[in-house]
């Protein structure tokens, strides 16, 4: 290595759920007197590989056992994404064994989904991201002493604000699944919780409640008038209203500016959503997603979404090659000693890619795809960044819990949950829908009752992908290419950000 | 123990504990711990240092510069490939986590197994446990594990099984603080050295389906309101557990959903003997009976219960909606 890089691993990342390594080269400044000729210098980011370090097998696990199992080993795939897992895989149960799930069930479903989707985007934001603006690296700020007192972590009194909340709001799992995470309610016909009278009021209140949390803390608006911003300048125009510490929104605009995280992890701008929340009308007769599937792309604009072009790409994971890149529904996840010691392997992540091509999933994305207008026009300005990511993530709990309450009122108590037909004992299916973290399909077969083949792509599987054989990196990769790095740092905050920006979850990722 | 700090790190697992936790109420997990006189030396999920910061961390405990009280552990340990360990290399490190584990462990005044992946290998050594997956001190049923059936940790203890997929939060938090008060002693913990705190009930003790248990009013499918024992597969007789006394997220269990308990608290529950959602029968019986229960007195009195069913517990047995609602009895005022 010469004289101007120097290499860094960096890890364990914490604040994502699961496990994380980072190998970045970095190109110093070779005019920063300080680095001068010893590596340590002001810098920025060549060239990253992500590595997810943990593998379990669940792929494997799969095969052989009874159809109606799955539902009780795939919530245990993610802690953080259970509801997600188990619905992908009632979902893909009911495709390949031909049962449609209720009108009720749908509702249960997707109000389970959204019940664990929002939890995750307000752990992430509290938890997660923002007790990094209370990082030492800051203490110079002028903003500096308000953020650390409310962000900081463990000691920030963001923290005893939003644990109650958070626990209160997934009461709704106590009603309505038993439990969270790991809920065994949820079937290919439905729900196997029929919510009574008496339940659906507590879940009205639940939802009430927690939309008062929003208005008060987050947001300090209320969520029709966050949901009413449609541009740019409406948003600036609504920020300016207040101060800046008025709000956690307000704040982290704020912050985002002072910051520049309008600048901070751009990647490749091409955003995958497979869509969400199928809604029966009424009479649950026809459905509609409330997301939308589909593709966006920077000049093209939206595309329609074709999964039959996803191919999982494994040159250089601690997979064994088989017989190389493969539909999910033909893919294959064998392990050895000599898989892990394969040349230019380097994370047990496959890389799954479109078309050939790198994509990136996540709220933003479901924004976007959706054609909310603000996010389309931010998208427009400045593309996917730590900026774009987290709001879009902020603005999607408003755009979704008026959802929910409208799901729970619809909700008929004298009507079946379930539809109990049994499954076929042969069949295909899959399912794609979309969890906190982005894009998630599960591919199934069953032979003779049992499962004969059960692959998995999860979001952070998507954006945490390691190179392709066309040397592509993935999404994470590509986003820390330029990131800046300061002196003598051995964690880099702006690496830190960009990572956590994504909300990854590693434990779906290889799973 | 005046304070005490603790130390969490996660393996195999799916992180599902630590979700759990957080969920904690009445106080929060962070108020609660603080009140219990507990701080967090490092916690994946909570604390703000990260990578080199983190390994200076545990190099200090292990040097023994940084006394260590609790080391929770959440995830099974991976001892694959080949006993390499390399399906799970601690971030930043490329060391194996089984070897951290292994290090810290020898410091540590009290060491917790965090669900029952750390406890027993739990899920993820289901089917042919291809990565090699252990609890720490025990393998399913079997004591040896990770640190072997001899470990005791410096406070005089093996490891602490606070199993369960996932543990309810409180299960935690209550064996922490009783560790704090140094009240834990051999005999608060049952013969899986899970804290009896919680395993000397069972997952049945306050099912809200018990009426229908005691008339064999069975549910038949998903979504049905009867018992679940005889058809679903339901293990709650014999699963210690205090799911249905204490309940999960402000009023909830896996029966209250319509779910059989799958005894998640238990060695090897991973693996049932046929599937999860099926009572096996032999000759129509059930095969695992209540626990304490003889054979033939369950036979006996479950013919008789049956054949006393009312209509009202028979029906709405096999509905998903309250058909006959219980009769109302007057007084004879006339």
């Amino acid at each position: 290595m010469s004289d101007n890089t120097r290499r860094l691993q960096v890890g364990p990342f914490n604040r994502v759920e699961g496990d994380l390594d980072i190998r970045l080269d970095i190109a110093t400044d070779t005019s920063d007197a300080s680095g001068k000729g010893n590596g340590k210098g002001t810098g920025t980011v060549n060239s990253a590989r992500v590595n997810s370090t943990l593998f379990r097998g669940f792929e494997q696990m799969l095969v052989g056992k009874p159809a109606m199992d799955a539902l009780v080993y795939t919530p245990r795939i993610c802690g953080i994404c259970s509801v997600a897992q188990s619905v992908a895989c009632a979902n893909a149960l009911a495709n390949a064994g031909g049962v449609q799930p209720t009108a009720n069930g749908i509702r249960s479903q997707n109000l389970l989904l959204a019940n664990e989707s929002l939890t995750d985007l307000l752990t992430h934001f509290y938890l997660f991201f923002m007790p990094d603006m209370a990082r030492p690296v800051y203490q110079q700020q002028s903003w500096y002493e308000p953020v650390a007192e409310r962000f900081q972590a463990i000691k920030g009194n963001a923290t005893k604000q939003v644990l109650p909340a958070r626990a209160q709001f997934l009461h709704l799992m106590g009603l309505m699944a038993g439990h969270w995470p790991h809920s065994m309610a949820i079937q290919p016909g439905g729900s196997s919780k029929a919510v009574t009278r008496q339940e659906r009021l507590r879940v009205i209140s639940i939802l009430a409640e927690f939309r008062r949390f929003l208005e008060t803390t987050l947001f300090g608006a209320d969520l029709d008038a966050i949901n009413e911003l449609d541009s740019v300048s409406a948003l600036t125009n609504w920020a300016a209203q207040d101060s800046w510490q008025s709000s956690d929104l307000r704040t982290f605009l704020h912050l985002s500016d002072q910051l520049t995280f309008s600048q901070l992890g751009r990647a490749t701008d091409k955003l995958m959503s497979m869509g969400n929340y199928p809604q029966p009308d009424l009479a649950g007769s026809s459905l509609s997603l409330q997301v939308s599937r589909g593709l966006w792309l920077p000049t093209a604009g939206l595309q329609p979404l074709n999964t039959d072009a996803i191919k999982e790409d494994v040159s250089h994971s601690w997979v064994e090659d088989g017989s190389g890149a493969e539909h999910p529904a033909q893919g294959h996840t064998e392990v050895s000693l000599a898989s892990s010691e394969k040349p230019h392997a380097y994370s047990w992540c496959k890389a799954p890619r479109l078309n050939g091509e790198v994509v990136e999933t996540g709220a933003l994305a479901r924004a976007v795809v959706s054609q909310r207008p603000l996010m389309t026009e931010l998208m427009q300005q400045q593309g996917a960044t730590v900026h774009t990511r987290m709001l879009a993530r902020l603005l999607e709990l408003a755009w979704m819990l008026p959802q929910m309450q409208q799901w729970a009122k619809d909700l008929q108590v004298d009507q079946p949950y379930c539809n109990n037909t049994a499954l076929a004992k042969e069949g295909e299916g899959a399912a794609m829908m979309e969890a906190a973290r982005g894009s998630l399909g599960h591919w199934i077969r069953l032979k003779n009752g049992r499962i004969s083949h059960y692959q998995i792509v999860a979001p952070t599987t998507w954006n945490f992908s390691p190179r392709d054989e066309q040397g592509q990196p993935g999404p994470l990769e590509q986003a820390l290419e330029g990131a800046p790095v300061m002196a003598a740092e051995k964690d880099p905050i702006a690496v830190q950000h960009i990572v956590r920006s994504f909300d990854p979850c590693m434990v779906c990722t290889v799973h | 123990m005046a304070r005490a700090n603790l130390l969490w790190l996660q393996s195999g697992g799916c992180g599902g504990c630590t979700m759990s936790l957080l969920n904690a109420e009445r106080p929060d997990l962070v108020s609660t711990l603080e009140n219990a006189g507990i701080d967090i030396l490092w916690h994946p999920s909570l604390s703000e240092q990260t990578g080199a910061e983190v390994q200076a961390l545990l190099e200090s405990v292990i040097a023994g510069e940084t006394p260590l009280d609790f080391l929770c552990i959440e995830g099974s340990m991976l001892r694959g490939p080949a006993g390499t360990g390399r399906f799970h290399l601690l971030g930043g490190t490329g060391i194996p986590m089984i070897q951290w584990v292994s290090k810290l462990a020898e410091k540590a005044r009290y060491t917790l197994a965090i669900g029952s992946c750390a406890a027993f290998g739990g899920i993820s050594s289901s089917s042919d446990n291809i990565t090699d997956a252990t609890g720490l001190q025990f393998e399913g049923e079997l004591r040896g594990g990770l640190l072997g059936s001899d470990y005791k940790a410096s406070g005089g203890l093996p490891v602490v099984n606070v199993s369960g997929c996932p543990t309810h939060p409180d299960w935690v938090t209550e064996t922490l603080m009783q560790l704090v008060l140094d009240e834990g002693h051999e005999d608060d913990f049952d013969a899986f050295f899970r804290p009896r705190l919680y395993t000397d009930q069972l997952v049945h003790h306050g099912c809200n389906r018990n009426e229908y248990y005691e008339y064999k009013a069975s549910a038949e499918e998903p979504g049905d309101l009867g018992c679940m024992m005889e058809h679903m597969g339901c293990l709650g007789t014999q699963a210690h557990a205090d799911c249905n006394s204490r309940l999960w997220n402000g009023g909830g269990s896996c029966t209250r959903a319509g779910h059989a308990c799958i005894n998640c608290t238990a060695p090897e529950f991973e693996e049932p003997r046929q599937s999860f959602v099926e009572t096996p029968k032999i000759a129509g019986i059930p095969v695992g009976l209540p626990t304490d229960m003889p054979k033939a007195w369950f036979v006996a009195l479950a013919s008789l219960s049956k054949a006393a069913t009312p209509e009202r517990l028979k029906e709405n047995a096999r509905s998903d909606h309250l058909i006959y609602p219980p009769t109302l009895h007057k007084k004879n005022h006339k």
